[in-house]
């Protein structure tokens, strides 16, 4: 083979021209990409931009439309992921294809094509996850690891196919900057082994800092391949997002402490609801008029179960927990929480936030009905259609949500609209406290702008606003002060200026659960 | 051959309308076959079932007879089914209600007057609505699968009235044939027309009553309600909507109708009580509920339509000497049909054939191996 | 033969088809589907294998008769719910009333026939093992076979590779097509081997436990099986012991309607399914063991993208 290639090695993988059509959409519209050996080469564009569904072709879980892969030169079609793994090529998923009623090792079993009997996998995985430094216990279900866990039997799992090509889908989205940086190392070594890694991201620090070639997407296009050690953070944004978005505004406000605190969290404690489920322990939290509270967290934390105790989704025993607007609310449901002027969004969108079938009036009706009660429903319990309607479209005109009919069902929305309008929707109240989950998950650059700048404005004007996420960048563009959550227990907040990554970092890997390293006692 | 299903973005308003009708005709097409498969000319067989019980003003007054009680229960059970509770007890829920509604007439013979047939109706809807509530409280309470619980309970509702029309309630001066004694004129459900031949109000009841649930559904704060706790449970107890009531709500209203046409069929169209009271009119109305697309309004059309394959059974019979058991198998093939039209509203369907070429290994992936 | 020998006997016979139509849909729904159509199933089998014995004169025909009528059968529940994602309840509820009325058009003319009876097999000498020998060794065929069927399932379930993978898809049918597993072509292999078992629970019906063909001869026994498979927690050796308590109910309250107690021959007959109902409120009041235990992708249609 490589007499006929000459001296000239060809690059391991190369891709011409590959274009998959959705319906009307072109997900990805004639792309290039070459992937040399023994290169981390980072793929890199906004949500939507057609990352992952290059790789799943890539990976032979999607059928391309048109186009070719080359693999060493050869053309090939990838048929099936069992073929991709026969070819030498390896993913990582970014929502991780694991089965929670599985021991490890079962899981691992499940992608290895062979009949390998469980206990050999089960040693060889063990070997191997010490050999790189991922501990692994392959008897343990699936359902009981944190999310860092199970993102190590992923790495295992595809390392046991000894790939010459990985493929890494956000793999740092559920790490802490700590578990990350361990994880880069790692990929060093894999490296440096000959491997060739595709690492799919869009946190730009980190791809300047590992990786030795980028190719940048958006709306299904390649924009340019580049060598991001030579590219500024902000030269890299351009390519990814087109043109300059917002930088949102965040002008510290004197004197918060002296606000009134609007929402006041006392000693909140839950047990597991479901077997999954992590339970919550003394979680004590004061959000003041006027500021925005951030709550950082690796997923899978307890950050559903706050949301859902503090929302009403799930009520408390004891009425003084929760306390909104000076009231105590915990027994009241969520809508006895609503009329005291809380207003929630949470992290799922679809059939969550927003029933996916209904139209979107239906969907402000959805958390509207009882705060506005007078304006929506008539005598007789009859729905006031076009006063709903009318609200409709002025929370999509005020949030510049784009769609395709006037008033389309929720899932024919795009993530970042969907959320624009479910923000906008409790934003029009001009609730006086405000929680929200996950704001800008799976969102574009241009929505998220739009939906950070808009919490910010509401707390300015006098709301107590608190913002879960997983997104550090976001919780250091947004907030007055960050509290850690980790494994069911709540960090004292730490206001944004003595606030670091290294410090966030550490809580957030429960290095410090008495947090008293960052020095907050004496603060 | 494959078959791949492309997701619409939109509902499609076109299939939506059209594709119970497009079942409705695939029906037509292999019931056909199947009653040439049986050795009759299938438009004959066609025509005794749907064209010749139209004819006669009579038989117009019998479809009416069997629509109703199918039109009510399944009015009832759309909005289980719209709100994601699968009762099929409403056959257990239709004798109970027979049963408690007939509780003055055959016990209290003496109490008459036109207070009489009004007590009968809601005590009827009292007995379905409570015998629903048997398995919404297990659901609630217990976890317990619905659809297990409420259709156990047919079995037990009809070994129930077995027992009464050959134990308590036997008439005695009956011959010891196991039946009550026969309704006063005052218990009767009165005729539709003055000199009518079968119609009775339980067909007025029907309409009624699928006008009213229309509105609830789709006009309403509690339809909507209804929509959101079946469609998304999770967004409607993020709006503040209780699951649990909304199991009781769903399964007692659907029972109360249930139990309104079964005291209904009981005074109206049989006038005392025997073993056995329906012709399983509860999971034919599964069939209906369907039909119509959980649409009280298409339930009416779609209760029509079962009604009269029940009469073109028996016509088939006596003229045909067709099997009255094709009619079941009419009904369930009805079922499926509409259940694989209505893809058609979410997916597009592509018939992917043979020749679309999967192979694993080329060969050129053999020799990039071997290099 | 004693009384309680006889009475094991028939408890035994009585359990045979439930256990073998409660092991098939356990297959299922370990895959993720909810095929809610067993009761048709199985009396289409009932009916087909009959007919099939009736027919050839041969019970062993008839039995492989009501294997393919349910293996068939299913195969229209497996199109629906599986290549057009039609919903699982609705459909499953449609191939019960479908099967219903088909099987009573096919077996129209044989009511009141004389059935051919599948013989029991004696083994000599050990059949003639007092108490235990004419329950363990003089049984009919299919009892055999449900034991082994048992066997079979929980060696497939655990112990082979493809067991695993079945497994994987009702765990999280989203996952197993991410690793490349083809979930659907799982699913219609599932579905029709828990056709075939509903069907071969018909067949017993109509061979064995009582040789004729009667209407509806089923009653409820599809639904038992459902049932069963919930209060087994999807285990097999639970389905077993579940099929045989189910079978002690039935039997005893036939011997309880021939002693004539004084108490209602109905309310005897209701015993099984109020059982039924007390038997899934107890199963099911432990949310949290239900919840560790229920396969996590049931009854939710795939969809695949491609």
């Amino acid at each position: 083979m490589s007499a006929l290639n000459g001296g000239q090695a060809a690059p391991l993988l190369e891709v011409r021209g590959l274009t998959k059509i959705f319906g009307a959409l072109k997900a990805c519209d004639h792309v290039d990409l070459t992937v040399g050996k023994g290169e981390i080469h980072s793929l890199l564009g906004e949500n939507g931009a057609g990352k992952s569904t290059l790789v799943k072709m890539l990976f032979g879980s999607l059928e391309p439309n048109a186009g070719e892969i080359r693999w060493q030169g050869q053309p090939v079609r990838i048929a099936s992921p069992s073929a991709a793994r026969k070819l030498g090529i390896g993913m990582v998923f970014q929502h991780f294809s694991l089965f929670d009623a599985l021991t490890a090792a079962e899981n691992i079993a499940l992608s290895l094509d062979d009949n390998t009997p469980i206990s050999t996998i089960a040693a060889k995985a063990q070997a191997l996850s010490h050999a790189y430094g991922l501990p692994l216990d392959p008897y343990s279900l699936v359902g009981d690891l944190s999310v860092g866990e199970r993102q190590r039997i992923e790495i295992i799992r595809c390392l046991l196919q000894t790939p010459r090509l990985i493929i890494l889908d956000e793999p740092t989205s559920v790490l802490t900057p700590q578990e990350a940086d361990k994880l880069f190392e790692t990929l060093d070594r894999l490296r440096a082994e000959g491997k060739s890694i595709l690492y799919i991201s869009h946190r730009l620090e980190e791809v300047k800092r590992m990786c030795d070639a980028a190719t940048v997407l958006r709306h299904g296009k390649v924009v340019g391949h580049c060598d991001p050690r030579k590219e500024t953070a902000s030269s890299l944004a351009r390519m990814m997002v087109g043109n300059e978005v917002q930088a949102v505004v965040r002008q510290p406000v004197a004197g918060m402490d002296k606000a009134a605190a609007l929402l006041e969290i006392r000693n909140l404690s839950r047990s597991p609801a479901t077997p999954f489920s992590i339970p919550l322990r003394g979680i004590s939290l004061n959000v003041r008029a006027g500021e925005v509270i951030g709550i950082a967290g690796v997923a899978g934390n307890g950050q559903g179960e706050f949301f859902e105790a503090v929302s009403g989704e799930a009520m408390q025993a004891d009425a003084g927990t929760i306390r909104i607007r000076g009231k105590d609310a915990g027994r009241l449901s969520i809508t006895g929480r609503r009329l005291q002027g809380a207003a929630f969004v949470p992290e799922e969108r679809l059939g969550h936030g927003a029933a996916p079938r209904m139209k979107l009036s239906e969907n402000l009706l959805l958390s509207r009905y009882a705060t506005d009660h007078k304006a929506f429903v008539a005598a007789g319990g009859m729905v006031k259609t076009s006063a709903v309607d009318a609200a409709a479209q002025r929370i999509i005109e005020v949030m510049d949500v784009r769609k395709s009919a006037r008033d389309p069902e929720a899932a024919a929305l795009s993530g970042g609209n969907l959320q624009k309008f479910i923000i906008g929707r409790e934003l029009d109240r001009r609730p006086s406290v405000m929680v929200v989950n996950q704001p800008t998950w799976g969102v574009d650059a241009g929505a998220a702008a739009k939906i950070r700048q808009s919490l910010i404005e509401l707390a300015r004007s006098g709301s107590a606003v608190l913002v879960i996420s997983q997104d550090l960048d976001e919780l250091f563009e947004i907030s007055d002060a960050i509290a850690v959550m980790h494994n069911g227990e709540l960090s004292k907040p730490l206001p944004i200026a003595e606030a670091t990554f290294e410090k966030i970092g550490l809580l957030m890997g429960g290095a410090e659960p008495g947090h008293a390293a960052v020095g907050m006692e004496t603060a | 051959m494959r078959v791949e299903l492309v997701k619409r973005p939109q509902q499609s308003a076109l299939f939506s309308a059209l594709s119970p009708f497009i079942a409705l005709v695939l029906t037509l097409i292999f019931g056909a076959i199947l009653f040439s498969l049986l050795g009759k000319n299938p438009f004959d067989a066609l025509y005794f079932y749907f064209i010749d019980p139209l004819r006669e003003m009579w038989s117009l007054e019998a479809l009416t007879v069997k629509a109703a009680p199918l039109i009510l229960i399944a009015v009832g059970l759309s909005i289980c089914y719209l709100s994601n509770n699968w009762n099929i007890g409403a056959e257990g829920q239709f004798v109970i209600g027979g049963i408690f509604g007939s509780i003055l007439p055959v016990m209290v013979p003496e109490f008459q007057g036109p207070l009489l047939l009004p007590l009968m109706l809601i005590m009827g809807m009292i007995g379905g609505a409570l015998y629903a509530a048997i398995p919404a409280l297990l659901k609630t309470r217990f976890n317990t699968n619905e659809i297990l619980t409420s259709l156990m309970l047919v079995y037990i509702a009809q070994l129930f009235l077995d027992w009464l029309v050959r134990g308590w309630w036997r008439d005695p001066k009956g011959n010891n044939f196991p039946r009550s004694i026969t309704f006063s004129d005052d218990a009767v459900l009165p005729k539709l027309l003055p000199n009518g031949d079968s119609a009775n109000l339980g067909i007025v009841f029907a309409l009624v009553a699928a006008v009213l649930a229309w509105i609830l559904v789709t006009r309403t704060l509690k339809g909507f309600e209804i929509r959101v706790l079946g469609g998304s449970p999770r967004a409607g107890r993020f709006a503040g909507f209780s699951s649990s009531k909304m199991v009781f709500f769903a399964f007692m209203v659907s029972g109360a109708l249930a139990g309104l046409a079964g005291i209904s069929e009981v005074s109206g169209a049989i006038g005392y009580l025997q073993p056995t009271i329906s012709p399983g009119y509860g999971f034919t109305a599964i069939i209906v509920a369907f039909l119509g697309r959980l649409n009280p309004l298409g339930i009416i059309a779609s209760g029509l339509i079962l009604g009269l394959t029940y009469l073109g059974g028996e016509a088939a019979q006596i003229s045909l000497g067709l099997s009255d058991k094709v009619v079941r198998v009419f009904q369930g093939m009805l079922l499926f049909f509409v259940l694989g039209c209505d893809t058609l509203i979410h997916y597009r369907v592509r018939f992917v054939g043979f020749a679309a070429p999967k192979p694993v290994e080329t060969p050129a992936l053999k020799a990039a191996e071997g290099a | 033969m004693g009384i309680a020998e006889s009475i094991l006997l028939t408890i035994a016979t009585a359990a045979t088809p439930l256990l073998i139509a409660a092991l098939g849909e356990l297959v299922v729904e370990r895959s993720g589907v909810l095929n809610l159509g067993v009761e048709g199933m199985m009396v289409m089998g009932a009916a087909c294998g009959f007919v099939a014995a009736a027919l050839t004169g041969s019970p062993w025909i008839g039995v492989f008769g009501g294997i393919v009528a349910g293996a068939v059968f299913s195969l229209l529940f497996a199109f629906l719910t599986l290549s057009i994602a039609t919903n699982q309840v609705a459909t499953g509820l449609s191939l019960t009333l479908l099967g219903l009325g088909l099987s009573g058009m096919i077996g129209e003319n044989f009511v009141g026939s004389a059935g051919e009876r599948l013989p029991s097999l004696y083994i000599p000498v050990l059949s003639d093992i007092p108490l235990i020998g004419k329950l363990i060794f003089g049984q009919d065929p299919i009892f055999y076979m449900s034991i082994a069927l048992t066997v079979g399932v929980i060696w497939f379930l655990f112990r082979t590779r493809t067991g695993l993978t079945l497994r994987s898809i009702g765990d999280n049918h989203g996952s197993a097509h991410a690793l490349g597993i083809p979930v659907i072509r799982y699913r219609y292999l599932a579905v029709i081997f828990g056709g075939a078992c509903a069907g071969l629970a018909g067949a017993h019906l109509s061979l064995v436990y009582t040789p004729q063909w009667v209407e509806n001869m089923t009653a409820g026994r599809g639904w038992i099986a459902l049932a069963l498979v919930v209060f087994a927690s999807w285990r097999p050796l639970r389905v077993l012991a579940g099929a045989y308590l189910f079978g002690a109910v039935t039997i005893g309250q036939l011997h309880a309607q021939a002693l004539g107690l004084g108490i209602p021959s109905q309310l005897l007959s209701a015993l099984p399914y109020l059982a039924t109902v007390i038997v899934l409120v107890l199963i099911s009041r432990n949310r949290r063991l239900t919840m560790m235990n229920t396969p996590a992708s049931l009854g939710r249609a795939f969809v695949p993208d491609r």
